[in-house]
C-alpha cells in the first residue's frame, strides 16, 4: 500500500516514526513478575515464545509416537510372515504367538492405524504445527508484546496437554485404544459390541478430542484477536508477512469448524451413554437387535467432514505461510504475487467449507448432491495452482541459499504439487467410485497433507530455530535429513498410487485373502523398509534438534538471514514483551528483497522520500 | 527379525552420520566457513538438478513397469459397461496432471540450480505481473471446467437409478461383521420385505418376513453369480456397522449403511472365462497359481472376480470375500434352477413357519404346474388318460370339499373351460375301511361335489360326468396306512377329446 507521509507538524507522529511506538510496557513491572520462578517461566508460562516451544516439543513427542506406530503396522503389511516376538516386551498381549511366530493382533493393527491418524492429524500437524508457529510468530511478526490474552494462550496449551494425556492413557487400556479409524464413524464407534476398542478406548478418544477442541478454540480466538487488534503502528493487514495471513485464516477455519465436530462428538457420546439414536438405526449386532431406530450414520459423517475438510487446510495453510516466507527470504526475492497469495489463502479458506461431502461420494448420499461438491472441490485447484506458480516464480531470478529451511520449502512445493494433482482425480466423483478408500487415497493425503505439512514444519523449525533457542541447527545433518526424507517419502508413498490403481483397499490387515490384492508383496516390503529408514532420519532430526538447543552454533547477530520481518529485530535473548523499550514501527511490506539495488530492506526502515513502495 | 536388523542398522547409521556431521562442521571452521558454505551451496544446487532428473525418470519408468497391475490397463480392462468411462476419465485427468507435474517439477528444480547464490549479484526484484497471474489462473480454470463437465457427465450416467421399464435383475447384498449375505429374488423377481428385529442368526440371517410371499422364493447363495450383459441393481445394506460393497473389476463401490439401503447399478460385460482368456496373454499370469505345485493350474485359470469390503468395519474388515462369477445366460439359468429357496429349505413346516395352516403362493403355483403338465400329458397322449387330483381334499367322512381344494379345482375349471369338446369323468375312490356300500355312496357324492364345484366355476355340465368307485379300484395295498392314504383319492379321466 502506498506510503503515507508523516505530517512534519505532528510531533508525536514524527517521534514514533523515528524511535518506535512507546506503549509504556516497562512502566508496569509485571514483566519480571511473570517469569520470576521456574514453574511460571517454563511450565505454566504465559509467554508466547515459551508456549510455542511447549507446543513444538509436545508435538515432537507425539510425532515420534505416531510414526513409531506406523512402523509397527508397516511391518505387518510388508513382512506379514515375520516373527514379531521381539516387540512383545513393548506390546504384550497384542503380539499373538502362534507356533513360535509372533504376529500383530488384528485388533491392535487397527488400533495402531487409528491412533496414527488421530495423533498425526490433531496432535502433530494441528497443535504441533499451527500451535508452535502461530504462537511464536504472530506477536513477533506483527510487533506485539504477546498474545491478546496470554492466560487463554496458556490454557490452550494445557488443554492440549490434557488431551494428549488422556489419549496416551488410552493406549494402555486392557481393551486397547479406539480402533475404528481416525474418523470415528458410527455405528462402529458407537457400539462397544462392535469392536473392543469401541469401549473405554472410544470414551477416552472422545474425551481427549473434546479437550483438544477446547484447546484449538482458545488458541484460535487468541490468534484472531491478536492479529486484528495488536498490530504495531504501520502494520496494516496488507503489509503483514504471509505466515500471518495463513495463521489468521487457519484460526478462523478452526473457530468455525471445530465446534461442529464437537457437536458431532456430543451426539456420539449421547448415543454411547444415554441411549439416544442420533446415528443409529435398525442395528442387529452380536445376536441382538438393538432398540434404536431413526438415526442416520451419515449425519455423523456430515458433521465430521464439516470439520474434517477445513481441518486439512488448517494443517496445510500454516505450512504454506511458512514456506512462502522461507522461500522469499532465502531466494532473496520478494514473494511473487503477494496479493494473489493472500487472496488464494482466503479463497481456499472459504471453499474449504463447501467441499466436505467429497469424502462421502460413496457413502450413500444422493448422487445428485455430489455434483455441487465436485464443482467446488475442483475449483480449489485454481487458487492452489496459483500458489504453486507463484512459489516457483519466486525462485526465478533469485539468489538462492540452500540451507535446510530452504530445501524443505522447495521440497514442500514438490510434495504439494504431487499430492495436489492426485486430488484432482479424487475430487472428481466419477474417478472416486474406483479410487475411494484405496491406497491411491492413502498416497494422496499422505503426500499432500502429511509429508507436505511436515516439510513446512521442518522448514519453519530450521528457519526459526535461532529465534527460538539462540542457536542454529546443524546444517550438515539438516541436509542429510532433507535429502533422505525427500527421497524416502516419495519411496514410501509414490508406489502406493500403483497399489491403489490396482484397486487395493486401504485399512487391510492382510492382503492374502484376496487374489486381486495379494500380488504387491515385494512392493510392500520396499515401502516398509523405506518407512523404517525415513523414521530413522526423523530420529536424526530429533537428535539434531535437542543437541543444537544446547550445543548448536551460537547466533551472534540479531538478523542472521538478512530478513525483513520484525522477529529479527528483537534481541537474541528476547525476554517477555519481546522488545526492550519501544515497539518497532513498520514502514513497508515484508518483501523488499533485492529492491533498488539493496539485498534487503527491513520493515522498520522508513521509506526514502522518492522510493516507490515494493507492493505498489 | 528383519525389522530388528533394519532398526539396528538405522541406529548405527545415525550415530555415524552425527559424528560425520560434527567433523564436517569443525572442518569447515578450519577451512573458512564462508568458502565452505559457498561450495556446499553449489553442490546442493547440483543435487536439485540430479534429483529432478532422477525423480522424473523414476516416475515414468515405475509407472510403465507396473502398468499391467493397474486396473484399466493391460489385462485389467473394466468388466462392466460403465467402468470404461471411469477409466477414460482417469486417463484424461492423468494426461493433464502429468503435463503439469512434469513442467512444474522441471521449473521447481531448474530455477534453484540456475539461480543459486552468487555473492556478486543481487536477485531480480520481480514482485508481480498481472498478465502472468491472469494467464495461470485462466489456464487451470479452463482445464478444470473441462474435467468437471466431463466427470459429472460420466458420474451422472453411472449413478442413474434404474428405469422401471428396462430389463434388470435386482439382488441384495447385506454386510455384517465379517461377511456378505447375498440374496436373490427367486422366480418372482422381487425381493421380500425384511425387518431387522426378525433377524435370527440360526434360521433367519436377514430378518425376512415370512408372511410376505415375495420372500418365499428368495435364496441366499454363497457366490455372486450374474449373467453377462444384463443390468444388475444391487440393493446394498448392512446389519451392524458400515461396510462397503466393492467389486474392483467392475468399478462398483457403495457404502452399506444399517437402516438405510443404498444401491449400485452395473452391467457385467465380460464373463469370468473371457476375463481369464484376457489374462492368459500375459506372462505374469502364466505361472502356477500355487507355487508349491508347479504342475497345477496356472494363475489365469484360477482367476476369479471378487467382492470385498471397502469401509473399515472392525478387526475382520480385510476378510469379507465372496467370489463373483459372471456367466452366459444359459449357464445362469441352470445355476438358478439349482438354487433352492431359503424359506422352503429351512423354514417351511417348522415351528418358525407362520404359514403352517395355509398354502403359500409358491406351493399353489407349483401344484398348478403339476396339474397342468399332467393334464396336457393326458390330453396329448392316448394311453395314460387318468390324472390324479392330488390336492382335492374332503372333510373326514363327508362330501364337503376342504377349503384348500379350491386352488386345484379353480385351475382345473380354467383348463377344462379352455378345452372345448373335451369330456371327462370325475371319480371318487376310498380305501377298504368301513362298509363297502357306505364307501360307494361317499365316493359317489364326493365325485359329484367336485363336478358341482366345477360347474359352479363355469365349466359346461356336458363336459363332466361323476362316478364313485368306492374301494373297488385300489392303487396300493390297503394293508399299510400309506397305501390306504394313496387309495383315498379323486381322479379325472379323459373320455373323449
Amino acid at each position: 500500500m502506498a506510503h503515507v507521509a508523516v505530517d512534519p507538524n505532528d510531533k508525536e507522529a514524527v517521534m514514533i516514526e523515528k524511535t518506535g511506538y512507546d506503549d509504556h510496557f516497562h512502566d508496569h513491572h509485571h514483566g519480571d513478575k511473570y517469569q520470576s520462578n521456574f514453574i511460571s517461566h517454563y511450565i505454566f508460562s504465559m509467554d508466547h515464545k515459551i508456549i510455542a516451544r511447549q507446543f513444538l516439543i509436545t508435538g515432537i513427542f507425539w510425532a515420534i509416537v505416531g510414526a513409531a506406530m506406523s512402523i509397527i503396522f508397516r511391518l505387518q503389511l510388508g513382512f506379514p510372515e515375520a516373527d514379531l516376538q521381539w516387540i512383545k516386551p513393548l506390546l504384550g498381549k497384542w503380539i499373538v504367538v502362534d507356533n513360535g511366530i509372533g504376529s500383530l493382533s488384528q485388533e491392535f493393527y487397527y488400533a495402531l492405524v487409528t491412533m496414527h491418524g488421530t495423533i498425526l492429524v490433531f496432535f502433530v500437524l494441528t497443535a504441533g504445527l499451527s500451535g508452535t508457529f502461530s504462537n511464536l510468530l504472530i506477536p513477533l511478526q506483527i510487533g506485539a508484546r504477546d498474545m491478546a490474552s496470554p492466560f487463554l494462550n496458556m490454557l490452550s496449551y494445557w488443554f492440549f496437554f490434557l488431551a494428549g494425556a488422556v489419549m496416551f492413557y488410552s493406549l494402555f487400556l486392557n481393551t486397547g485404544p479406539f480402533s475404528g479409524g481416525w474418523t470415528g464413524y458410527p455405528p462402529l464407534s458407537a457400539l462397544p459390541q462392535a469392536s473392543t476398542g469401541s469401549g473405554t478406548g472410544m470414551t477416552l478418544w472422545l474425551i481427549s478430542l473434546t479437550l483438544f477442541v477446547v484447546s484449538v478454540l482458545l488458541g484460535g480466538i487468541n490468534y484472531i484477536t491478536t492479529i486484528l487488534n495488536l498490530r504495531t503502528k504501520g502494520m496494516s493487514m496488507w503489509r503483514m508477512p504471509l505466515p500471518m495471513w495463513a495463521f489468521f485464516v487457519t484460526a478462523v477455519l478452526g473457530l468455525l469448524s471445530f465446534p461442529v465436530l464437537a457437536s458431532g462428538f456430543f451426539m456420539l457420546m449421547f448415543d454411547r451413554g444415554l441411549g439416544t439414536s442420533f446415528f443409529l438405526n435398525e442395528i442387529f449386532i452380536q445376536g441382538q437387535a438393538l432398540d434404536r431406530v431413526g438415526g442416520s450414520p451419515i449425519l455423523y459423517q456430515h458433521l465430521f467432514w464439516f470439520l474434517g475438510h477445513p481441518e486439512v487446510y488448517i494443517i496445510i495453510l500454516p505450512a504454506m505461510g511458512i514456506v512462502s516466507e522461507v522461500l522469499s527470504v532465502h531466494a532473496r526475492k520478494p514473494i511473487f504475487g503477494y496479493q494473489a497469495m493472500v487472496l488464494s489463502i482466503l479463497a481456499i479458506g472459504f471453499l474449504s467449507f463447501i467441499v466436505w461431502a467429497h469424502h462421502m461420494f460413496m457413502s450413500g448420499v444422493n448422487p445428485f448432491l455430489s455434483n455441487f461438491f465436485v464443482i467446488f472441490t475442483l475449483i480449489i485447484a485454481v487458487p492452489s495452482a496459483v500458489k504453486v506458480f507463484n512459489w516457483i516464480t519466486t525462485l526465478y531470478g533469485g539468489n538462492i541459499r540452500f540451507n535446510s529451511a530452504m530445501l524443505f520449502a522447495i521440497g514442500f512445493v514438490s510434495m504439494f504439487i504431487s499430492g495436489g494433482l492426485t486430488g484432482i482425480f479424487l475430487g472428481n466423483s466419477a474417478i472416486d467410485i474406483q479410487m475411494h478408500d484405496t491406497y491411491f487415497v492413502v498416497a494422496h493425503f499422505h503426500i499432500v497433507m502429511g509429508v507436505a505439512a511436515f516439510f513446512g514444519m521442518f522448514s519453519g523449525i530450521y528457519h526459526w530455530f535461532p529465534r527460538m533457542f539462540g542457536r542454529f541447527m546443524n546444517e550438515t545433518l539438516g541436509r542429510i535429513h532433507f535429502w533422505g526424507t525427500m527421497i524416502g517419502a516419495y519411496a514410501i508413498f509414490w508406489p502406493m498410487h500403483y497399489i491403489g490403481m490396482a484397486g487395493v483397499p486401504r485399512r487391510y490387515y492382510s492382503f492374502d485373502t484376496f487374489e486381486s490384492f495379494n500380488h504387491f508383496g515385494p512392493m510392500n516390503q520396499f515401502i516398509t523398509i523405506a518407512a523404517i529408514i525415513v523414521f530413522g532420519l526423523q530420529i536424526l532430526f530429533v537428535i539434531n534438534f535437542f543437541y543444537s538447543i544446547f550445543k548448536g552454533k551460537v547466533m551472534t547477530e540479531k538478523n542472521p538471514y538478512g530478513a525483513n520481518t520484525l522477529e529479527w529485530t528483537t534481541p537474541i535473548e528476547a525476554g517477555h514483551g519481546n522488545w526492550p523499550g519501544k515497539i518497532p514501527v513498520v514502514h513497508r511490506w515484508a518483501y523488499d528483497y533485492g529492491k533498488d539495488g539493496r539485498e534487503f530492506i527491513p520493515q522498520i526502515e522508513p521509506m526514502a522520500s522518492d522510493e516507490v513502495a515494493g507492493d505498489h | 527379525m528383519t525389522g530388528l536388523i533394519a532398526i539396528l542398522t538405522v541406529v548405527l547409521l545415525a550415530v555415524i552420520i552425527v559424528q560425520l556431521a560434527r567433523i564436517s562442521e569443525i572442518a569447515s571452521k578450519i577451512r573458512g566457513e564462508e568458502s565452505v558454505r559457498a561450495q556446499v551451496n553449489n553442490r546442493t544446487a547440483f543435487y536439485c538438478l540430479v534429483f529432478m532428473i532422477g525423480f522424473l525418470i523414476f516416475c515414468i519408468v515405475s509407472a510403465w513397469y507396473y502398468k499391467n497391475d493397474m486396473l484399466g490397463y493391460g489385462p485389467h480392462a473394466a468388466a462392466s459397461a460403465h467402468g470404461g468411462s471411469l477409466d477414460d476419465m482417469f486417463d484424461i485427468t492423468l494426461v493433464f496432471t502429468g503435463i503439469v507435474f512434469v513442467l512444474t517439477h522441471i521449473a521447481l528444480f531448474w530455477f534453484p540450480y540456475k539461480y543459486k547464490e552468487d555473492k556478486s549479484r543481487i536477485a531480480t526484484f520481480f514482485a508481480h505481473s498481472t498478465t502472468l497471474e491472469i494467464v495461470w489462473t485462466a489456464i487451470p480454470t479452463v482445464v478444470l471446467i473441462f474435467l468437471v463437465v466431463r466427470g459429472l457427465n460420466v458420474w451422472n450416467n453411472a449413478m442413474a437409478d434404474i428405469d422401471p421399464e428396462e430389463d434388470y435383475i435386482e439382488i441384495e447384498a447385506t454386510g455384517y461383521q465379517f461377511a456378505w449375505d447375498l440374496r436373490y429374488p427367486g422366480n418372482d423377481g422381487k425381493l421380500g420385505t425384511r425387518d431387522y428385529k426378525m433377524i435370527n442368526t440360526a434360521n433367519n440371517p436377514l430378518g425376512q418376513d415370512w408372511t410376505d410371499e415375495k420372500n418365499h422364493d428368495d435364496f441366499l447363495p454363497t457366490e455372486l453369480v450374474l449373467p453377462v450383459g444384463v443390468k444388475v441393481r444391487v440393493r446394498i445394506t448392512a446389519k451392524d456397522v458400515l461396510h462397503n460393497f466393492y467389486l474392483p473389476h467392475f468399478r462398483v463401490k457403495m457404502d452399506a449403511v444399517p437402516g438405510l439401503p443404498t444401491y449400485f447399478i452395473f452391467t457385467p460385460i465380460k464373463t469370468t472365462d473371457e476375463y481369464r482368456q484376457e489374462l492368459r496373454k500375459y506372462p505374469a499370469y502364466q505361472v502356477p497359481s500355487d507355487p508349491t505345485e508347479p504342475d497345477g493350474p496356472q494363475k489365469w485359470e484360477t482367476f476369479n472376480y471378487e467382492l470385498a469390503c471397502a469401509e473399515l468395519c472392525g478387526k475382520g474388515h480385510y476378510s469379507m470375500r465372496r467370489v463373483v462369477r459372471i456367466v452366459e445366460q444359459d449357464e445362469y439359468e441352470e445355476w438358478l434352477s439349482q438354487q433352492s429357496s431359503y424359506y422352503m429349505l429351512n423354514i417351511r413346516y417348522t415351528e418358525n413357519d407362520p404359514n403352517l395352516d395355509k398354502l403359500i403362493g409358491l406351493e399353489i403355483n407349483q401344484r398348478k404346474q403339476e396339474l397342468k403338465s399332467a393334464f396336457d400329458n393326458a390330453v396329448s397322449m392316448g394311453d395314460i388318460n387318468t390324472i390324479r387330483l392330488k390336492n382335492v381334499f374332503f372333510e373326514t367322512g363327508s362330501a364337503s370339499l376342504k377349503n384348500d381344494s379350491k386352488y386345484e379345482l379353480d385351475y382345473l375349471a380354467e383348463l377344462l373351460s379352455s378345452s372345448e369338446g373335451l369330456k371327462v369323468e370325475l371319480s371318487g375312490h376310498t380305501d377298504n375301511t368301513g362298509e363297502s356300500e357306505v364307501n360307494m355312496t361317499l365316493s359317489q357324492s364326493r365325485a359329484e361335489a367336485v363336478r358341482d364345484y366345477l360347474i359352479g366355476k363355469g365349466v359346461s355340465a356336458d363336459q363332466l360326468s361323476a362316478k364313485g368307485y368306492g374301494d373297488t379300484k385300489p392303487v396300493n395295498s390297503n394293508e399299510t396306512e400309506e397305501g390306504r392314504q394313496n387309495n383315498r383319492r379323486s381322479e379325472l379321466k379323459i373320455i373323449s377329446k
